[in-house]
């Protein structure tokens, strides 16, 4: 899942600045998860910018809305009749969702409530790891499991650096080295010999680097035929 | 002055009852607001009540270790750090806000917290939302 | 122009031989290369020039091969991985032989937050294995990678780095195989103090018939005080200084001179270990001991072999 980060309540209370009409929006898709951004974090929002509102006499007018999944579409439209009148958004939703809700709703200042930090998952509650880099040309099935993209410092590719250490990379003592982990995964599959493969450069046209990125899947696309007889989807 | 306290059926709510009762009851300022457990307070039920005026909050539940609910008092606890915060930056002291823990039968805690909220809101002043809300 | 590398004339012929680094200036004056260069001149067979090491920015190290040529020593053109991509580390290559640079290491680097541009972007294209690849392939095919012919191949001898003291273990001469596999002629070893868990390396990599196909230049550091011993224990990743190491140090009444006698020491036993074709000497920030260290050795004076007409 995505991973995000709630920004400090100051930052939105002066990013909003003149703006009045303000629409908290929460999702209950990731962000609900890493407990950023779902309803209850969209309502703390809520109050606590009301409370600013009242404190200062900014006289603002805050709601709320939480969507299923701020990404899509179908539920960013069911905000429409919660945006009218509103000059400002606040999205708790990740910088994807943020930016479905400003295609939507393009005339609007939108102010990004949470920092998008990693595709990741909980280790434990409270505590979310990266786990994928989305380089967009998955090796898993080579490394025992486990992402050399993401997981190792340098996403080196062909074992360790001389910086592990005891299992621990060479920027942090908390942090795993991902070759080790690798390594370890490999050994008890028993298929250390995967470690012995050159593998060779790798193809980063495939990742962001190569520009931002579109993924189509064919048969899901609407024909104009389609579209004619059905109206379009989305 | 208007203090809004969340007290703990099993711990606070007893220790009150040991401290005050109907021919000596506690001040008529304090408003308690009995909770199954403090780990049912939610943020948004303290910031609403400085939002209704409230010059000060507390919530008070049991001894850490002695929760009824395993760990509902620290899970407050943790709220209520959260709270003080955001209470910042809104521009709201976080000494209006405050945790406390007592056993059933420490009722002389009772009137210590209250005279310790007390004392912060005569530093403090009043909640300044009394005057500026529209 | 040599057309030939002196360091790997030296090695293929059978002498022990000797490297020395030279770590460039925190600015745009080069002085203090050349008085290293003419300090250490005739001591080393090849000099390592270091490439922003630590992720400390530094006069670069092909611009300090350059000096070094200028002032008659051989370079060895250092390039991590960290800061650029395959194009520039190509590029790079091509422009270093084409100043008469005849060595380059290829080296991971070390993370940018160990440096003062903890803020930077990494680059990391490459890793180090993939990038002696490259190289190689340049060298020996004539050919950027991904088949476009150069109309001028580089020449270059191929230097890696090993860490016989990183983890796990288990895989450090397995990964050594890698880089020799990948394209490695030469390898320049972490500085050692631990001799007992170097000499299990050397076991594992003589049993592999490593040895054979590598030459393996062992490292050594002399330490100037306890205090950078413990530094080095404690603050520089993938490094094992014994507890021995540093009580030695404490105890001496001249620590200077202690830990140039335990660099003599270290360097006089790695002459003896089988497998061991060189030492390579890191006196860093104390570049000015290399010609005693060296003469202490026994090491002196270096080999010059005449380079065959061509």
């Amino acid at each position: 899942m995505i991973i995000a980060e709630q920004k400090p309540l100051d930052f939105v209370i002066e990013t909003l600045d003149e703006h009045k009409n303000v629409l908290v929006v929460g999702c209950r898709s990731c962000v609900a998860v890493c407990l950023a951004g779902g309803e209850k974090e969209a309502g703390i929002l809520k109050e606590s910018l009301h409370l600013h509102s009242d404190l200062t006499g900014k006289g603002w007018n805050i709601e709320e809305i939480t969507l299923e999944r701020a990404c899509e579409k179908e539920w960013v439209r069911e905000m429409a009749s919660a945006m009218e009148g509103k000059d400002a958004v606040v999205s708790l939703a990740c910088g994807v969702g943020a930016q479905v809700i400003h295609e939507m709703y393009p005339s609007v200042l939108m102010v990004p409530g949470v920092n998008t930090v990693s595709m990741g998952a909980p280790d434990e509650q409270g505590i979310y790891m990266e786990k994928c880099a989305g380089c967009g040309d998955c090796v898993l099935h080579l490394t025992g499991g486990i992402c050399p993209v993401a997981r190792c410092s340098k996403s080196l590719m062909n074992g360790p650096c001389g910086g592990s250490q005891k299992g621990k990379c060479e920027i942090d003592p908390d942090t795993p080295c991902g070759w080790d982990l690798i390594y370890r995964s490999l050994k008890e599959q028993g298929r250390l010999d995967l470690m012995d493969v050159l593998i060779p450069p790798k193809n980063w046209r495939l990742s962001r680097s190569g520009g931002p990125r579109k993924t189509v899947r064919k048969e899901a696309v609407q024909t104009p035929e389609e579209k004619r007889i059905g109206g379009a989807s989305q | 002055m208007r203090i809004i306290g969340f007290v703990c059926r099993d711990s606070a709510l007893p220790a009150v009852e040991h401290a005050a009762s109907k021919e000596d009851p506690y001040p008529s300022f304090i408003t308690l607001v009995e909770m199954p457990c403090t780990g049912r307070v939610d943020v948004v039920h303290i910031l609403r009540a400085f939002r209704e005026g409230a010059d000060a909050v507390f919530v008070a539940g049991c001894l850490e270790g002695n929760c009824k609910y395993q760990y509902g008092n620290i899970e407050a606890r943790k709220r209520v750090t959260l709270t003080k915060s955001l209470l910042q930056a809104a521009g709201l002291e976080p000494e209006r806000l405050e945790m406390f823990n007592l056993a059933s039968n420490q009722g002389w805690r009772f009137p210590e917290i209250v005279q310790e909220m007390v004392s912060r809101v005569e530093r403090l002043g009043p909640n300044p939302i009394g005057k500026v809300k529209t | 122009m040599k057309a030939s590398s002196n360091l790997q004339r030296v090695l293929d012929s059978g002498h022990f031989a000797v490297t020395a680094e030279i770590g460039p200036p925190k600015g745009a004056n080069p002085d203090v290369l050349r008085k290293h260069a003419r300090n250490m001149k005739g001591y080393a067979d090849a000099f390592n020039l270091t490439d922003n090491q630590t992720a400390v920015v530094r006069l670069s190290s092909w611009a300090s091969s350059l000096v070094c040529l200028q002032e008659g020593i051989e370079p060895v053109m250092q390039m991590a991985c960290r800061d650029r991509n395959r194009i520039a580390i190509q590029s790079d290559a091509l422009g270093a032989s084409a100043l008469g640079v005849r060595n380059v290491l290829c080296l991971t680097g070390d993370h940018q937050i160990f440096g003062n541009q903890k803020e930077a972007k990494n680059v990391y294209d490459l890793d180090s294995i993939q990038e002696l690849m490259v190289l190689r392939s340049m060298r020996d095919e004539g050919k950027t990678w991904g088949g476009d012919a150069l109309d001028s191949a580089p020449q270059l001898y191929l230097g890696a780095v090993e860490n016989p003291f990183g983890d796990p273990f288990e895989f450090r001469v397995p990964r050594l195989a890698k880089k020799v596999a990948a394209g490695a002629d030469f390898v320049q070893t972490q500085s050692i103090y631990d001799m007992e868990r170097f000499e299990k390396f050397m076991d594992e990599v003589r049993d592999r018939g490593i040895d054979r196909k590598v030459h393996i230049l062992a490292g050594v550091l002399p330490l100037k005080s306890a205090k950078v011993a413990l530094y080095m224990k404690n603050k520089v990743s993938g490094m094992s200084v014994p507890d021995s190491i540093i009580e030695r140090m404490k105890n001496a009444t001249d620590a200077k001179a202690e830990g140039i006698k335990l660099c003599v020491e270290t360097i006089d036993h790695l002459k003896q270990v089988k497998g061991v074709h060189g030492v390579h000497i890191m006196a860093v920030a104390w570049e000015e001991k290399v010609p005693e260290i060296v003469r202490e050795a026994g090491l002196c004076p270096r080999p010059t072999i005449v380079e065959s007409v061509q």
